[in-house]
């Protein structure tokens, strides 16, 4: 089956982000990018899954500004077969994104979609099930196995109490957590290789989508600063803190 | 304003994260409490004491047994022709579910939400907790999901809501759930404890969680999380993970034993009301953030700190 894998570019996750002085957003200027997180581990799902002979195809789509190139590079030089650029300009929101992704689905037909649970930036955690409710397939979200025999794609989530397994009836769409497996690295000969590869320029108007935000961000602003603590000696020093606190008796 | 609020329960009671959930949708308007569940009742009856609760609707159903969200989601979309908002926990239920009513009632969620500003203006945390984003969403029906540290629960008696027995499409056919595998714990369950005794790296391995930590936790009779290092390394359960891409905790005193102290790790602690940090790097991150800070060997440090509790 072919499987279709969305990747987001974002603010590298060891980079401390700041907020910009006027309140806009945060500052991205000369700020290291890099794919997020989730969604590596989504790609090396995909191709795990192409290396066990279930996966035929794997096409990588991302969807933002040009720049997001270089991710899709990474997606096609770890593995990915081609990939799809939809050029977007500003923030696009999960709604708009889940949308084109649902055209490139009723274009691709993919077995298999595999998503990160969230981006880091955002962390809205909703793009994949909202690309499962508009394509009307079930999801599988919060991945940390994944198994697929026919067309029944067996899913292990990881829930609040513990973890939990459902099965899906294929075309499903999943999102990956932390523990699904291990990313790799992509090696010099692969990362030439990948500059080869097909990669298609598309727009948003390309698949009929308005990215018009819904929501309005009225203010970026910097979380409450805890004020500075103190350091204690010992542990006898610590044990009357405690108790001053009351958790100790 | 009639917001619908979606209970998170086992059947048989209600869980803590659905009250921050009536308090941050009493906000918005009148709230009415929906159950969906096979075998609910009780969980309903619950629902209905809630302090603030209207009415409960009951979607009692084999189909809703599982809360598969290609079960729900289309009872929720039904249900919300008669509402203004759709309010969730933000628990892994509540993310799962949510999103997909969002997008088949063509509107953007607004996720995790820290606090109620106006009818369509809300706070959020970005960037792992990093920037706090204010937005105004132009939608017609809000869905929304909240943060469940971040508001008061509502009381679990005083109110008297009915209790009416509604119906939906029942099983989509598209999934089906196998099983479960649900960790045992007699602590405090983490999101609600009112002390948080945390282990990181540095304890090296599994037995030093149960030799080290839980003992202190067990004194304090508090609940046990872990960094991602912890968890990655095997030493617990991916359950007790607290961060950005586990559980978001704001106990009392969260006590982080053996914790550098990343940016992952701090976004799903550092609204706690008391930090304590026991390190042996005095340049660790956590102390910054820390009220009250030890630099020590924890191997002695903390069997040391039980004995004298």
């Amino acid at each position: 089956m072919k499987v279709l894998v969305p990747v987001k570019r974002v603010i590298d996750y060891n980079v401390k982000p700041r907020v910009k002085m006027d309140g806009t957003g945060v500052d991205l200027a000369n700020v290291k990018m890099s794919m997020n997180p989730f969604d590596e581990i989504a790609v090396e799902e995909a191709i795990r899954l192409k290396e066990k002979g279930v996966a035929t195809e794997i096409v990588a789509v991302s969807i933002g500004e040009a720049k997001a190139q270089e991710t899709l590079r990474t997606a096609l030089a770890m593995g990915a077969d081609r990939a799809i650029l939809v050029v977007a300009e500003g923030d696009v929101e999960p709604l708009a994104v889940a949308k084109i992704l649902k055209a490139i689905v009723d274009e691709e037909a993919p077995g298999l979609v595999i998503l990160g649970k969230q981006a880091i930036d955002d962390d809205s955690n909703q793009t994949g099930q909202m690309l499962a409710a508009l394509t009307g397939r079930p999801q599988g979200t919060f991945a940390s196995k994944l198994e697929v025999a026919g067309d029944t794609v067996t899913v292990t989530r990881e829930v609040d109490g513990g973890l939990e397994t459902v099965s899906l009836k294929a075309p499903a769409i999943v999102t990956t957590d932390l523990r699904l497996n291990e990313p790799r690295y992509a090696s010099l000969p692969n990362i030439m290789k990948a500059k080869s590869k097909p990669l298609a320029q598309k727009t948003p108007a390309d698949y009929g989508v308005d990215t018009t935000p819904r929501l309005k961000t009225l203010n970026v602003s910097e979380p409450p600063k805890r004020t500075a603590g103190v350091k204690v000696a010992d542990v006898d020093e610590l044990v009357a803190k405690l108790k001053a606190l009351g958790v100790a008796a | 304003m009639s917001v619908l609020v979606l209970v998170e329960h086992d059947n048989a009671s209600v869980k803590d994260a659905t009250l921050a959930a009536v308090t941050a949708a009493g906000k918005l308007g009148e709230v009415h409490a929906l159950v969906a569940g096979a075998g609910a009742q009780a969980a309903a009856d619950a629902a209905a004491k809630i302090a603030g609760v209207a009415k409960v609707l009951l979607a009692d159903d084999a189909a809703y047994g599982h809360a598969l969200a290609e079960n729900v989601a289309p009872l929720v979309v039904d249900l919300m022709a008669n509402y203004d908002a759709f309010v969730a926990p933000a628990t892994s239920n509540g993310k799962n579910i949510a999103p997909r009513v969002a997008a088949l009632l063509d509107v953007m969620q607004i996720s995790d939400i820290l606090s109620v500003e106006s009818a369509d203006t809300f706070t959020r945390p970005i960037y792992a907790g990093n920037a706090i984003a204010k937005v105004q969403s132009s939608d017609a029906k809000k869905v929304i999901t909240v943060r469940g540290t971040a508001f008061e629960k509502a009381a679990t008696d005083g109110g008297s809501a009915s209790v009416e027995a509604v119906s939906g499409k029942g099983d989509a056919g598209l999934s089906s759930f196998v099983g479960a595998e649900i960790s045992k714990s007699e602590r405090p369950e983490l999101t609600s404890a009112k002390i948080i005794v945390s282990g990181g790296r540095a304890l090296q391995n599994s037995e030093n969680f149960h030799t080290i930590i839980e003992p202190l936790a067990d004194k304090l009779g508090a609940g046990v999380g872990a960094s991602r290092a912890a968890v990655d390394a095997g030493y617990v359960p991916n359950d007790y993970q607290v961060g950005q891409t586990g559980k978001i905790v704001a106990p009392e005193v969260y006590i982080a034993v053996g914790i550098s102290g990343a940016i992952q790790h701090l976004a799903g602690m550092k609204d706690s009301k008391t930090i304590i940090a026991i390190n042996k790097d005095e340049d660790a991150p956590i102390f910054q953030v820390a009220d009250i800070g030890l630099v020590g060997d924890l191997f002695k440090v903390v069997p040391e700190l039980t004995s004298k509790l």
